[in-house]
């Protein structure tokens, strides 16, 4: 590591002053910040620890949920209000990471967190265009078992590797952000971006700006929700591909579908084009099938991970099966 | 600026550069918490923070300030934990450098069950008293790596402890 300063901010104005200073980064559970930091990946000079502001999760005006940003994981899974109104959600961090580290993430930490894969880490022998913008990519043509199979590009085909935003993705949330100009928010879909030429910008967030909390709209009570991670073993591993699913049905046909991916590109993927085949539809396997199929016909295999895009359609097919249950 | 480690006041290192894990183990000679993978891996370096199972490698010294910190070594109240005597008992270790992460993970993960938070193998969410099964356990031990495959011991000095006898 190299050296840095670290201070407690009692308050979001007294954050956002102490993050004002060049290199300075706000700190949450530091679980993937401080192992960065370990590998000098990441230089922050002076480190602003965000914990102690608001952590709170409470019910808003509209029947929706208001998610404090330093929200340990943990206490967000295990929230009566989560656990019964956005199973999904509860589902989606429980699925990810250990016990250990859910205790320490937060939830904007989680928002936050690198999208990255091991050339990404390797700064004494790889290259890598988020780390160095403009050296070049070396998992394009080297291991690239994990990587993305939708919206990468030829300077990075890193994965976000969050299971919790990928419910946050399905469920339409709204992230709160705090700055120097007031107050702002960023639907959560616009909030991550996809690589483009400039794969070291991985959110809309600019220098200095806090996220203070992710906002939940109120879900129907005739929607029902599921998220199903596939990895190479069964706790503690990154997915292969994750799906988080909302549908309601009414009088036999769709009403509303929601679909989002995990592991599957450089930000959580919300699965837009499988939607608009299932919307007014009579559920069925088959019809999830061609959903699913309709996404991944613009994924783009590398060399190690074209098995993604099976896996990707049959998953989605699987968890939509099981939300419609015996209507499909 | 201190933090208490097994109810004894520390001073926080001056350069925040300095690990928990790295305070316990170079600077107060609390070699019980190990150093595994300093990635945040394994597990081996588990420990208590204000009663929370977190990873010492990954918190820095710093974050702890005014927190209260509980080790392996913290985890003997004159005698041995009931959990140390039942791993020894179950063969719960071979080489032991995981133990005592597995150790104070299980503690903790005991509290956390008892609460009633579920896991990624809770069938059903609204449950308000989650039966700690096999499956349960083990996946609530999963932060916590063994390389020697000592998992089955491990899980039966816990069911041993927690479960069949009900002790503490």
């Amino acid at each position: 590591m190299i050296e840095f300063t670290y201070a407690r901010a009692s308050d979001p104005s007294h954050a956002l002053l102490l993050g004002a200073a060049q290199d300075a980064r706000f700190l949450g559970g530091g679980t993937n910040l401080v192992d960065l930091m370990r590998e000098t990946v990441e230089r922050p000079r002076e480190l602003v620890d965000v914990t102690g502001l608001a952590s709170g999760i409470e019910e808003t005006a509209s029947g929706g949920l208001r998610i404090g940003a330093a929200t340990r994981n943990t206490a967000l899974a295990e929230h009566p209000l989560v656990r019964s109104r956005y199973p999904v959600l509860s589902r989606a961090v429980l699925a990810g990471a250990s016990a250990q580290i859910r205790n320490m993430a937060t939830v904007a930490g989680n928002l936050l967190q690198r999208t990255r894969c091991s050339y990404f880490y390797d700064e004494d022998g790889s290259r890598c265009n988020k780390r160095a913008p403009g050296q070049g990519c070396d998992a394009l043509e080297g291991l690239n078992r994990g990587h993305a199979i939708l919206g990468a590009s030829d300077a990075c085909v890193a994965v976000h590797p969050s299971d919790m935003c990928v419910a946050l993705a399905v469920l339409d949330a709204t992230v709160e952000i705090e700055g120097a100009e007031g107050t702002r928010q960023i639907a959560f879909a616009d909030f991550h971006r996809l690589p483009g030429d400039t794969p070291h910008a991985e959110t809309l967030l600019q220098p200095g700006e806090l996220i203070t909390a992710i906002e939940l709209p109120p879900l129907s009570n005739e929607a029902r929700s599921a998220y199903r991670k596939v990895r190479d073993r069964s706790s503690y591993a990154f997915a292969l591909v994750s799906v988080a699913a909302v549908l309601r049905l009414e009088g036999g046909t769709i009403a509303e579908a929601r679909v989002a991916l995990g592991g599957v590109a450089h930000k959580p993927w919300r699965a837009a084009k499988a939607e608009a085949i299932l919307i007014g539809q009579a559920p069925s396997p088959e019809l999830f099938r061609r959903a699913a199929d309709a996404e991944l016909t613009q994924a783009r295999p590398l060399r190690d991970n074209g098995f993604k895009i099976e896996l990707a359609a049959r998953t989605i097919t699987a968890v939509l099966s099981d939300i419609a249950g015996d209507a499909a | 600026m201190a933090l208490t480690v097994n109810g004894a006041p520390v001073p926080v290192p001056t350069d925040p550069r300095v690990s928990l894990l790295d305070l316990l183990r170079e600077r107060l000679d609390l070699t019980g918490t190990k150093k595994g993978c300093n990635q945040g891996a394994c597990g081996a370096c588990t420990v208590l923070l204000d009663g929370e199972r977190v990873l010492s490698c990954l918190t820095l010294a710093v974050q702890a300030d005014g927190r209260s910190v509980t080790t392996i070594e913290g985890l003997v109240e004159g005698a041995m934990h009931p959990l140390q005597q039942a791993f020894i008992e179950h063969d719960g270790f071979q080489c032991g450098y995981c133990t005592p992460g597995q150790i104070c993970s299980a503690v903790a993960m005991v509290e956390e069950w008892r609460r009633g938070s579920p896991s990624n193998v809770t069938q059903d969410l609204a449950d308000s008293a989650i039966e700690l099964t096999h499956d349960e356990l083990r996946e609530r031990m999963s932060g916590n790596l063994c390389r020697c495959g000592a998992h089955n011991g491990i899980v039966d000095a816990i069911v041993a402890t927690y479960v069949t006898e009900g002790a503490r």
